[in-house]
């Protein structure tokens, strides 16, 4: 292509050309169409859109929050919704809620990011090589996912932040060990499909070793459908993460992070209901958003398991 | 003739030998998840920060005594031997002994366990009876509004924390409206009452014959079994929709609407017929989540469940008795997906 054609046609018709010129314009082109299928399902948006006001939020957190999260004042304690520079009232120590839920907001992502960087690969290694290699490692290997599997979530996150202490770090990890098998179950069946096709074949006929083909050919055709997964599961991660900490072990106090924040409200529900009412909402919210945008994508990218 | 008589013979004994085979695979398999579900949690056990010998000697015992409790809880031995140990244990039902209350865990399990029963079983109902007939007509409305609607009640459900829902729930219904009871079980009147049969009150009141008990367990029951039933429901309707919305695409569907069935004869006669095997499966599934997800419920409620249990050993570091409980949820859970997978091999005629 002449540098004057590519001077006339724009960057619409550049992304949505059929015949793409170089590997990174098929790749450009194929996320604009996905991009454009998205921007299309008004819900999936929806869900975006509060996902990037949260990161928003948490970046500028310092600037955005009227008060110290952590500042107390007990003169100040449990005051209503609407109140004179509390917009969301106070809690039993007087601290400002808006300004902890927007601090809060940092823990939440901190912890999904976590998990959504530790889980997925675990899943991804343990899925490819049992896939792979097969034969007796992918027996082994699918047998530990399966008694993972078989665990229930909460209750071995329960046990394993018993035995390695409360913490968010720890509910980080607890949450990973239950959340990697069914990463693994998706990357084995997509090896398993990928592996006997014939560019494989081709490549290791040019010498490639199992790591390569594993890394370089496998791992990239696996991405998509693990990110709607966890996409999906982000929701599932966040209630998890909350519910740990409602209980206690997840973030210590005084962290502002919003399941605790609902167990120290809940004392006083009945009469200052606004306390574990707003953090509540925030992780419905968040939640929500993820669930809307998991189901977006999943019939961007999958669409056979649309409908 | 004999050729003919000959393969029929074959084909009769084939699937009999066949199923053996996938029995036998199947024991093996779940024998083996529940040996490493024992060995995770025994792991768990051994690499608590908590030293078991000093939790049941005390701080100021003698080294010797100290000594003498190490051996006779076998930790001087290797850690493989160690965990035959264990598991000979759990298989006589023996879980070791509570630290707090130094009675016998399997004897409180035993104790505590009908409540959750009592409220998952309760949920599960709830899920169904409204969960399936809503998959239904979403799926048979498809994009239109109410389809809609339903997906929305779904995902609220998937997207609210239970334990925020369980709050918001008690402060209305308990504290403002007064329609339900608060936290726990029975009123303060009512405790001790009925003798406990099968330790699940509504029903021990039934048996006995005390209305004004069961009413009033009811009344307590209502409002965490509802609020479990609205998870099920957000699974147990998603799941009814996409399998209704399969059945409804075949094309055995569009013959009995060209035989002119009325419309409800193809979607309940013909169509919904055909997805109860699916749908057994899936309420299983949904109610081995719901004794899990009953952990949260049970402590907004004050619910004197196995999940309350597990998390107040926790918060004393009862290290038998959090260990007892998990493994006695999950060999629940194990059985529960084991007991799935049979009904559909069972029921659904294309898989013998």
């Amino acid at each position: 292509m002449s540098e004057l054609d590519v001077n006339q046609v724009t960057w619409r018709e550049w992304l949505l050309t059929d015949e793409p010129t170089s590997r990174r314009h098929a790749r450009l082109a194929n996320f604009y169409q996905g991009w454009l299928s998205l921007r299309g399902n008004s819900m999936a948006m929806f869900g975006l859109g509060i996902l990037i006001l949260l990161l928003l939020v948490a970046i500028f957190a310092p600037i955005l929050s009227p008060h110290d999260p952590f500042e107390q004042s007990l003169g100040n304690r449990l005051q209503p919704i609407g109140s004179e520079n509390h917009i969301l009232g106070t809690d039993s120590l007087g601290r400002d809620i808006l300004s902890r839920l927007i601090y809060g907001s940092r823990i939440t992502l901190y912890i999904v990011a976590l998990v959504a960087l530790i889980a997925p690969v675990a899943g991804l290694l343990v899925g490819t090589v049992a896939g792979y290699i097969g034969g007796w490692a992918d027996a082994v290997l699918m047998r530990i996912t399966d008694i993972f599997l078989a665990f229930p979530r909460l209750v071995l996150a329960l046990a394993f932040v018993a035995a390695l202490g409360a913490g968010i770090e720890n509910a980080v990890l607890a949450i990973s060990l239950t959340a990697w098998p069914p990463y693994a179950r998706i990357a084995r069946a997509e090896t398993l499909t990928i592996r006997s096709a014939d560019y494989i074949s081709a490549i290791r006929l040019q010498g490639a070793k199992p790591l390569r083909i594993i890394t370089k050919h496998i791992w990239p055709l696996c991405i998509s459908s693990l990110i709607v997964r966890v996409t999906l599961d982000m929701a599932g991660i966040i209630l998890a993460a909350a519910g740990l900490g409602f209980l206690g072990l997840g973030a210590q106090p005084p962290s502002p992070e919003w399941g605790a924040m609902i167990s120290e409200g809940r004392r006083f529900i009945l009469d200052y209901w606004w306390v574990a009412t707003m953090p509540g909402l925030a992780i419905f919210t968040v939640s929500l958003a993820f669930n809307l945008l998991g189901d977006g994508l999943r019939d961007v990218l999958d669409p056979k398991d649309g409908g | 003739m004999l050729v003919l008589k000959e393969n029929k013979r074959r084909r009769a004994r084939a699937p009999s030998l066949r199923f053996i085979k996938a029995a036998v695979l199947t024991l093996g398999s779940v024998a083996v998840t529940m040996l490493g579900l024992l060995f995770v949690t025994f792991i768990i056990g051994r690499v608590m920060p908590i030293d078991p010998v000093l939790a049941i000697v005390g701080e100021r015992a003698s080294q010797s005594t100290y000594d003498a409790i190490y051996e006779q809880l076998g930790l001087d031995k290797p850690i493989i031997v160690q965990f035959f140990y264990y598991l000979f244990d759990i298989i006589r039902g023996d879980f070791g002994v509570s630290l707090l209350n130094a009675r016998p865990v399997s004897e409180d399990i035993a104790r505590v366990f009908p409540a959750t029963m009592e409220l998952a079983t309760l949920g599960v109902f709830i899920g169904i009876i409204l969960g399936v007939p809503l998959g239904v007509i979403a799926a048979v409305n498809r994009g239109s509004w109410i389809d809609q609607v339903v997906r929305v009640i779904a995902l609220v459900g998937y997207s609210m924390p239970i334990f925020w829902l369980g709050l918001i729930g008690l402060l209305i219904f308990y504290g403002i409206l007064g329609w339900v009871s608060g936290p726990g079980r029975l009123g303060i009147f009512y405790q001790d009452i009925v003798p406990l049969r099968t330790g699940m009150i509504l029903i021990d009141s039934l048996i006995a014959g005390n209305f004004s008990v069961f009413k009033n367990a009811f009344s307590h029951i209502v409002l965490p079994a509802s609020l479990l039933g609205y998870y099920s429901l957000a699974y147990i309707s998603r799941m009814t929709r996409s399998f209704m919305l399969e059945q409804l695409s075949a094309e055995y569907v569009t013959t009995a609407r060209v035989k002119g069935l009325s419309e409800r004869a193809v979607i309940w006669r013909h169509a919904f017929k055909n997805i109860r095997v699916q749908l057994i499966t899936v309420i299983a599934l949904s109610y081995a989540n719901l004794l899990e997800g009953s952990v949260l419920t049970e402590i907004i409620f004050s619910w004197p469940g196995i999940g309350s249990y597990i998390t107040t050993a926790l918060l004393s570091a009862d290290m038998n008795a959090v260990l007892g409980g998990t493994v006695v949820v999950g060999l629940i859970f194990i059985c529960l997906n084991i007991l799935s997978d049979l009904l559909y091999r069972v029921f659904d005629p294309r898989s013998k």
